[in-house]
């Protein structure tokens, strides 16, 4: 870290995600040290020791852009997106579960009580004292608090205004580069930001249309799970083998890692361009493959996959149309 | 007036058949339920799922789709492809907590004017029985923005932590 005060201000903060996108800026190799060559960075709690009074002490405005990854899921993650926000000129939703919830928002599908209980009173959590955590709770030395859990976990934009967005769990890291590349040449007057609400370091195409495999017409008469096909054919189409697979949804810009190395494509770089709702376009991408035309049929093949909701959705609910099952949000 | 509920209901019709269906009875002058949004297609294979969770999303309480009856389709077999859709649909909404008999798929020639009234009136009545969905309203999850629960905060403060 630098104590040069002229270079541009970066900061990076996770809020309800898992850290992969923390490796994944680490994974630009050296590219890390571009970015340490011409940012200051003043606040990344993965990588360095910061205070949040460090923070707010700052001028608004005054840190150039600020990577922020994770979801909104409790008051302190609030907290933090609106003081970033602040002092931040450029806001990116870095990774899926700021863009668009990902996999902790799954948790959207039940109610907050419920997954407090799961997480600390079911058969894999050692609890016999039913020990839980408390909001607050009084010690000699006064009141200590930890942060309260939202109802719903929610994207990044629905706290506060977010200038780019970019997807992918985590985003590739040569799709960072490259981002952090252009903003270096923006910072030195050599280039211009795209305009505001872009989705960047993506491509403007489906997760197929990178993707290698043969495609022929499908006609699907039984979807399996990959775990249950043997072998998996290498160069053939994986809906084709009757493997749900998220491709055709999804944004492109991963080059199809997944179906590259024979995995069906789960969907982490979200909607493709122009996609409204993701779940609902993937509906249509699978019952457009079933091969039957009778409702008995439909149903049987239907039956082949066993968690519709979190098939169609698996990174996307919480940003999609209905954003949470009803038990999340229904009162009493 | 009476304080019943009344559901609002989208209804996407299809040029060929069941618009014409909506038609007929209309200059029948056959009475019916007048819940129903219409809104119409050039064909159910048409009917993109997002259309449906924008409707439920936005206030709707049920969405009725209609077409021609298997093997009338004008564009072939499109309306096959709404069944599919329609089918996968109703899981999808099952895993959110919304009862698939909120979306209903109705086949009804041009023909069958009288049909497409009774049918819609059962529709109604199913979903006046299911009462409202909620989901656009005030006490929905977009309501929920900015709202910290205290839910959890009683779950866990209730309990003991032993000494």
């Amino acid at each position: 870290m630098t104590v040069n005060g002229n270079k541009p201000k970066f900061a990076m903060y996770w809020a309800a995600s898992c850290g992969g996108c923390e490796i994944a800026v680490l994974n630009t190799h050296e590219k890390i040290l571009d970015v340490d060559a011409n940012f200051d960075v003043v606040f990344w709690p993965v990588a360095m020791d910061a205070k949040y009074k460090d923070v707010e002490a700052m001028q608004d405005g005054s840190i150039l852009l600020t990577l922020f990854n994770g979801g909104m899921r409790n008051d302190e993650n609030e907290h933090i997106a609106k003081l970033l926000r602040q002092k931040s000129k450029i806001l990116v939703a870095f990774g899926s579960c700021a863009c668009e919830g990902c996999i902790p928002g799954l948790a959207n599908l039940s109610p907050v009580g419920e997954i407090v209980h799961t997480a600390y009173n079911t058969i894999t959590t050692d609890n016999p004292h039913q020990i839980y955590p408390r909001t607050t709770f009084d010690v000699p030395e006064g009141e200590l608090h930890i942060p309260t859990l939202s109802r719903m976990l929610r994207p990044l934009d629905e706290v506060v205004d977010v200038d780019y967005y970019m997807p992918g769990c985590p985003p590739e890291s040569h799709q960072i580069a490259a981002v952090i590349d252009l903003v270096i040449k923006v910072v030195r007057g050599e280039a211009e930001l795209p305009p505001k609400g872009t989705v960047i370091g993506v491509g403007n195409s489906t997760v197929c249309d990178e993707c290698p495999r043969a495609r022929n017409i499908k006609l699907i008469k039984a979807f399996k799970r990959i775990q249950d096909i043997a072998p998996v054919d290498p160069t053939l189409c994986i809906l084709e083998q009757g493997v749900p697979c998220n491709g055709p949804a999804t944004r492109s810009g991963c080059n199809a890692r997944c179906p590259q190395v024979g995995a069906q494509c789960i969907g982490c770089y979200g909607p493709a361009e122009g996609v409204m709702d993701y779940g609902a376009r993937l509906i249509t991408a699978f019952a457009s493959v079933v091969d039957a035309n009778t409702p008995e049929e439909i149903d049987r093949i239907l039956d082949g996959i066993p968690d519709p909701t979190g098939q169609v959705y698996r990174f996307n609910l919480a940003g999609s149309l209905m954003k949470a099952a009803r038990s999340a949000w229904e009162k009493g | 007036m009476t304080d019943q509920f009344e559901p609002t209901i989208v209804g996407f019709t299809c040029n060929w058949c069941s618009y014409r269906a909506a038609d007929l009875a209309g200059t029948s002058r056959m009475k019916y339920a007048p819940n129903v949004r219409l809104i119409r297609m050039m064909c159910s294979g048409r009917l993109d799922p997002t259309f449906v969770l924008r409707a439920l999303s936005g206030g709707a309480d049920g969405v009725l789709i209609t077409g021609c009856h298997p093997g009338d389709c004008h564009y072939m077999e499109q309306n096959y492809k709404a069944l599919r859709r329609y089918l996968l649909l109703r899981r999808v909404l099952k895993g959110m907590g919304i009862e698939p008999e909120r979306v209903k798929l109705v086949w009804a020639s041009a023909a069958e004017g009288a049909r497409f009234a009774s049918e819609t009136t059962l529709f109604v009545e199913e979903i006046r029985k299911l009462g409202p969905l909620n989901w656009g309203k005030t006490s929905g999850p977009f309501s929920v923005v900015g709202d910290q629960t205290t839910e959890n905060a009683t779950l866990i403060t209730e309990k003991e932590v032993p000494a």
